[in-house]
């Protein structure tokens, strides 16, 4: 199984539902379409939802870390949500969710981003 | 009983999901919990990926060569490349150190493999290529036994 991506632009956050298995093979697609559509939509934030991604490792740690810098040059901010124990012991071993925000689902995602569902 | 399993592929990314279904298929018959299973098929996926990005330096003529061995409740994993190898180990095992920054690399790779396994062994030799050895004792197996 690889990881189907799936974009949508919501005012100026790029929401990013990721389902399937991110590793170094599926990582180098994401990080090329989640990087043009920001450019093509002018879109400076980032919502990754992970609620249907069944496996990662550290090449989607180090995606993702590349993605939040990102939009950080752009002024952008980015929130995860619907994380699974499983990513989530993963993003705790790396530190990663001491500067990635985490929301509990997509619609608190949103709103920390400050768009109204 | 001793049950062993050898693979051989070339070192292509998209190899790194067959790496772990293999791992994960093969270790299955022990009973593993899913959290054990997702363990495993992790470091699986960190030591194949370093093989392929760093023993060979993406060139797809090179070979990772897999083994795994089963016995009582312990899974013995190892993973081998003959390409480059690692200059400085202790560096390597640094969390979060990367010699590839420029590819995202998150660096965390050998600091997983050591949390999710019980022993963590690498060896390597410039030129010449790195064995990683891992080795995990399933839970649920050694509460039997108790």
């Amino acid at each position: 199984m690889s990881l189907l991506i799936d974009l949508e632009k919501r005012d100026n956050v790029l929401c990013v539902r990721l389902e399937g298995e991110l590793d170094h093979h599926t990582a180098m697609e994401l990080r090329e379409r989640v990087d043009s559509a920001l450019k093509e939509n002018n879109l400076t934030h980032i919502l990754l939802n992970l609620e249907q991604l069944s496996f990662m490792d550290s090449s989607g740690l180090g995606v993702i870390l590349g993605r939040y810098k990102y939009v950080q040059t752009l002024g952008g901010e980015m929130v995860v949500c619907s994380i699974s124990p499983q990513i989530k012991r993963l993003f705790e071993m790396s530190g990663l969710f001491k500067i990635i925000r985490l929301a509990s689902n997509e619609t608190d995602a949103l709103l920390e981003l400050g768009v109204a569902s | 009983m001793r049950n062993r399993m050898e693979l051989s592929f070339s070192a292509l990314s998209q190899n790194e999901s067959f790496a772990r279904v293999a791992v994960g298929s093969f270790v299955a018959q022990l009973d593993p919990t899913m959290d054990e299973l997702t363990e495993i098929k992790t470091v699986v996926s960190e030591a194949v990926t370093n093989a392929i990005i760093h023993g060979y330096h993406e060139d797809n003529n090179g070979m990772v060569e897999l083994e795994v061995e089963l016995e009582e409740e312990t899974v013995r994993l190892i993973i081998r490349d003959r390409g480059t190898g690692i200059h400085n180990l202790d560096e390597a095992r640094q969390p979060l150190y990367t010699s590839k920054p420029e590819l995202e690399r998150s660096g965390m790779g050998f600091t997983i493999m050591e949390n999710f396994m019980d022993e963590v062994v690498i060896e390597s030799e410039p030129m010449v290529g790195t064995t990683v050895t891992l080795m995990k004792r399933l839970s649920k197996q050694r509460a039997l036994c108790n």
